[in-house]
């Protein structure tokens, strides 16, 4: 009998799930569920070339439409799902149709978190995650626009770049002492507060909203005020304040969840045939030895690559250097793995001349890389987390070694062998399900969750 | 429009007509060439375009930047012909260009 795979969520992790399915030869029927009316697009130009209007619309599309047509791929556009029911293998959409799966990925995603002070729902208030937010905002996005940006993540960052390029008037709210204040060192975060500053942006750092205020009571202008007291006059504001992650659909049938619907490294979930991948997936990771959940196009892509490799019955546990982007400017910020935790960062280059890397250490050893145009030190950064090689802080600061060299085994390196061995996957038995409900159940699991 | 012929490892061929200006990476996504991803959308941050682009044709592409020979160092099979093909935009001189994806990425 032919097996049916039910992906809901037509993001990213979905879209991926998907195309792998075919690549690793499922011959079943691939179902793809998107509460979006459009087919699965890149979410990161949202808040970078589309918004600058500097990329087609149709260049957005992970894949032409042809491309479902051609390899078999249904797909229900603007439909959600209501319910699961595991024990009889079903799920319910809001549109009361029902659907038999064999196995069901969760690709939900995450929403924006919205904004908790009073005034929030002016209609002036935007979020930046769909297509549809950012058509919605590209009027206003005029020359001589007031534009007040609540949140100094990647999405309050790379829209304000965009904005003070096109003219606006750009004021950038961040609440903590430094923008990028969850992800990164206060060194590169006072990098790009600094950036920011010189393109013109009228930067706050320290500072919260208290709440949103419709200045004239006629919808328009709002008045954003923060908790020192002040007012911000704005014809548009756009808050970047970070994601949730969608797991009520899985916590509804069942499925254990915290911070994320738990998998284990095959994507499963404590729930048998049910699967989650991507932003709502919280995932072990092998090179850090603990969970996480990822907001990236990375994890999404390569969690959906896992889940398909699962159902095809090959065995491919999720192993993956996290790694992010993000543009603004002249600039090309390129991370490689996750600093959490870090007791030394050691800077390589000038940071005054725009162009240099922050490697991170814990006791000697790398955890992560923040490389401001110098892709050559993200490229080793990812060379060396994911062969487990080992590299000192003298070396990594020392610009008469070239960043492709860094790498190489020498005195300071321990040989492959070991190091593979010290980064051995999380328990060395093959994780099953009750592995994720143990996790699920033990108290000191740690899950920082990272953009 | 310009001709680009896309070469996998086991000899088929695809001649594509490309719109000038648009990148191979983006021509080989519409017309579902095999073993180009481009998970980054094309902003040369994934390194899943890569390509050999054929030694006869070499000279006439225009020189790769710095990222671009970074980011190739993720690639398995780099060779002198290695490029990542959002980083090519098709262009009349390019018109018959001939590429071939690496066998790593079927």
């Amino acid at each position: 009998m032919t097996e049916t795979v039910v992906i809901v969520g037509g993001g990213q992790a979905g879209a991926q799930a998907a195309v792998s399915l075919r690549q690793e030869r499922f011959t079943g029927r691939i179902v793809l569920i998107g509460d979006e009316p459009v087919l699965p697009y890149q979410r990161p130009p949202l808040s970078k070339t589309y918004l600058a209007g500097e990329l087609a619309r149709e260049r957005l599309f992970i894949k032409p439409a042809a491309f479902y047509e051609k390899v078999n791929i249904e797909h229900m556009l603007g439909e959600t799902v209501s319910a699961i029911e595991p024990d009889e293998q079903l799920i319910t959409l809001t549109s009361q149709q029902t659907l038999h799966y064999d196995h069901l990925i969760l690709a939900t995603g995450g929403r924006v978190r919205t904004m908790p002070c009073p005034g929030a729902d002016h209609p002036g208030v935007n979020y930046l995650r769909t297509l549809a937010d950012v058509e919605a905002m590209q009027d206003k996005f005029t020359e001589g626009t007031r534009l007040v940006v609540i949140g100094g993540g990647y999405i309050g960052l790379e829209t304000a770049a965009v904005a003070v390029k096109h003219g606006l008037k750009v004021t950038l709210l961040v609440a903590r002492p430094t923008p990028l204040g969850r992800v990164t060192s206060p060194e590169v975060g006072k990098f790009f507060e600094d950036v920011h500053r010189q393109a013109g942006v009228t930067l706050c750092c320290n500072t919260e909203v208290k709440a949103i205020e419709d200045d004239a009571g006629d919808g328009k202008t709002a008045a954003v005020v923060t908790c020192s007291g002040y007012r911000v006059l704005a014809d548009m504001v756009v808050v970047g304040i970070g994601l949730l992650p969608n797991v009520e659909l899985a916590e509804s049938a069942g499925v254990v969840c915290d911070d994320g619907i738990l998998v284990d490294e095959y994507g499963r979930t404590s729930v048998d045939n049910i699967y989650a991948a991507g932003d709502c997936a919280n995932h072990p990771n092998p090179i850090y030895q603990r969970r996480m959940r990822l907001e990236s196009v990375q994890n999404a892509v390569d969690q959906g690559k896992t889940v398909a490799a699962t159902i095809c019955g090959k065995d491919k546990p999720y192993a993956q250097v996290p790694w992010f982007w993000s543009d603004q400017y002249d600039l090309k910020l390129q991370t490689a793995g996750i600093n959490s935790g870090y007791d030394q960062a050691v800077v390589r280059g000038d940071i005054a001349s725009r162009s240099f890397a922050v490697f991170y250490l814990l006791e000697g050893r790398l955890l992560a890389v923040d490389a401001i145009n110098r892709p050559a030190e993200f490229v080793v950064a990812r060379n060396i987390l994911s062969k487990g090689l080992s590299v000192s802080a003298q070396r990594l600061r020392d610009e008469s070694i070239p960043a492709k060299a860094l790498a190489e085994v020498t005195d300071a390196a321990v040989p492959e062998t070991l190091a593979t061995e010290s980064t051995a996957p999380v328990g060395a038995n093959p994780s099953t399900q009750s592995g994720v409900k143990a996790a699920a159940q033990s108290k000191g699991v740690n899950h920082d969750r990272v953009a | 429009m310009i001709k680009v012929n896309y070469i996998e490892s086991d000899g088929t061929k695809r001649e594509i007509d490309v719109e000038e200006g648009v990148s191979l990476m983006d021509a080989a996504l519409d017309n579902m060439v095999p073993g180009i991803d481009g998970d980054c959308g094309g902003v040369c941050a994934c390194a899943t375009c890569h390509v050999h682009v054929d030694p006869e044709w070499a000279d006439k592409i225009a020189p790769m930047d710095a990222t671009e020979d970074a980011m190739l160092e993720l690639t398995d099979e780099r060779n002198e012909n290695s490029r990542l093909c959002c980083q090519i935009k098709a262009s009349p001189q390019l018109d018959g260009l001939i590429v071939h994806t690496p066998v790593g990425q079927h």
